[in-house]
């Protein structure tokens, strides 16, 4: 049997109050896997509690077999957090140097941030202050931190949002190349459109998983996942 | 703690400020000409007021200074999300604590060498003790400014509210010091107070060094300021938390 990258038990957080996350279980395997939802339905409070940073109040996460936040986690999940987290006033190459150093990325550092900065289409603007680039180039910037020291795992918060259709293209198919290569990438959006493109998908609302399989098999006999994401939504209400 | 780690927070520190030239020529040339006034003011009247005065304005730069910027900085790195970041990595506190330490360290060590020069150089201020100890305590006070930076920074939830540490933290310190009135003469309960304050211990060492030639007594206060800024990081440390609500 495949183990799972991904194993979630009765996870519940509240966030200010509020139970964001109430009992969820969820297990992600390799490959590509969406996770779909309306803003606000706990999607990137799941994913934050994946990489160890959130604070929960009951429940397992594991990742690899080790509880999420273990310290030798630490080199292995890429995360790339929904607003941009570089340092505005340093290059986009100075900012990916520094983060290859604290993650101690072996072999040739320039190397490895020319990779990075190709990877997410920065190539030509690898020396550019971040802070004077357009707001799709600094979440790539923040995109290709994030893919530094090729983790085992990718958790990808919103990385396509707001933009460019063939950059989002792009960045889809480096996905799932970076899948490809053995790596389990867990990418987040509340655009429903971007569904098709992943392996394997899980609907999310209000702090529950609704649904979860293939986007083929979540679609069944609806017209796409929107309509689906209706018809179970709907179906669990009545 | 990995020395690498430290050494690239340190590094990265920098390169930001060297980025920012209007604030890398405030805090080199302002204590430079702030120094200047204090000799300015001064120099009609009878006596060496300069030589009291000069000492203790020497000491509290990199102390303010190092306050503001760092708190003002680190908590740009709690909301921007960087310190997240940093945190799911195999960052170490102390790493990120002491890098910035280093960094603000060694732009303190620039800005005192320039000060002091300024002040024994052009301004005849006299020094008895040996005057590359006046750069240590300005070192020793950077890194006391920047360890109560990081701690106060985890109060805060805006820059306005940071920048509102510095009249709470730092004023107090500035008024008890010694500079205003000598700490003995002080009523006791304000006496006491002062004696817990580490700013006095900064002033006492940069005033014993011009004053006496007794280094004893100079490293006896430069001690007492580290202790501070030592506690100063490990209460830091104590509020950069991995997992965040």
């Amino acid at each position: 049997m495949v183990n799972n990258v991904i194993e979630i038990k009765d996870l519940r957080v509240a966030r200010g109050g509020r139970e964001v996350l109430p009992g969820l279980s969820l297990e992600v395997g390799g490959g590509v896997t969406g996770l779909l939802g309306p803003s606000g339905c706990g999607k990137s409070t799941l994913m934050r509690s994946i990489v160890g940073v959130q604070k929960i109040d009951a429940g397992t996460v594991e990742i690899l077999g080790l509880p999420a936040g273990c310290p030798s986690l630490r080199n292995r999940i890429g995360y790339l957090t929904q607003a941009p987290s570089v340092y505005d006033d340093l290059s986009v190459a100075e900012n990916l140097r520094f983060f290859a150093r604290v993650l101690r990325v072996p072999g040739n550092i320039d190397r490895v941030v020319e990779e990075a900065a190709d990877a997410v289409d920065l190539g030509d603007h690898r020396d550019q202050v971040v802070g004077r680039l357009s707001g799709g180039q600094r979440s790539r910037a923040s995109l290709a931190v994030a893919l530094l020291g090729e983790p085992d795992v990718l958790v990808l918060d919103e990385p396509t949002v707001g933009l460019d259709p063939v950059l989002r293209r792009d960045l889809w198919a480096l996905f799932h190349r970076i899948a490809e290569a053995g790596t389990a990438v867990l990418v987040s959006s509340h655009v429903m459109d971007e569904a098709e493109r992943c392996g394997h998908l899980v609907l999310m609302r209000d702090g529950q998983i609704i649904a979860s399989g293939s986007p083929a098999d979540i679609r069944g006999d609806s017209h796409d996942i929107e309509a689906a994401f209706l018809r179970i939504v709907e179906g669990t209400a009545a | 703690m990995r020395p690498a780690t430290t050494l690239a927070v340190a590094g990265r520190v920098l390169t930001q400020i060297r980025r920012d030239h209007r604030t890398l020529v405030m805090l080199l040339v302002v204590p430079c000409a702030l120094v200047s006034l204090l000799w300015w003011m001064f120099e009609d009247l009878p006596g060496n007021s300069f030589d009291t005065l000069g000492p203790g304005l020497l000491a509290m730069f990199p102390f303010i200074i190092m306050f503001l910027v760092t708190s003002v900085t680190t908590l740009r790195e709690r909301s921007s999300g960087t310190l997240e970041r940093l945190l799911a990595m195999p960052m170490g506190k102390l790493d990120f604590l002491l890098g910035y330490a280093l960094a603000f360290g060694a732009i303190a060590a620039v800005q005192a060498s320039l000060a002091v020069g300024v002040s024994v150089g052009f301004l005849g201020l006299d020094v008895n003790g040996p005057v590359w100890l006046l750069g240590i305590v300005a070192i020793v006070d950077a890194v006391l400014g920047t360890a109560l930076g990081l701690f106060v920074s985890a109060f805060a939830t805006s820059e306005f509210q940071a920048v509102q540490f510095m009249p709470l933290v730092v004023i107090p310190q500035l008024l008890l010091c010694g500079l205003f009135v000598p700490r003995e003469a002080l009523p006791p309960v304000l006496e006491a107070i002062s004696d817990v304050l580490p700013l006095s211990y900064a002033i006492d060492a940069m005033q014993e060094l011009v004053v006496s030639a007794d280094e004893s007594l100079v490293w006896r206060n430069i001690a007492v300021v580290l202790a501070f800024a030592v506690a100063g990081l490990a209460l830091g440390a104590a509020t950069l938390r991995r997992r965040t609500a």
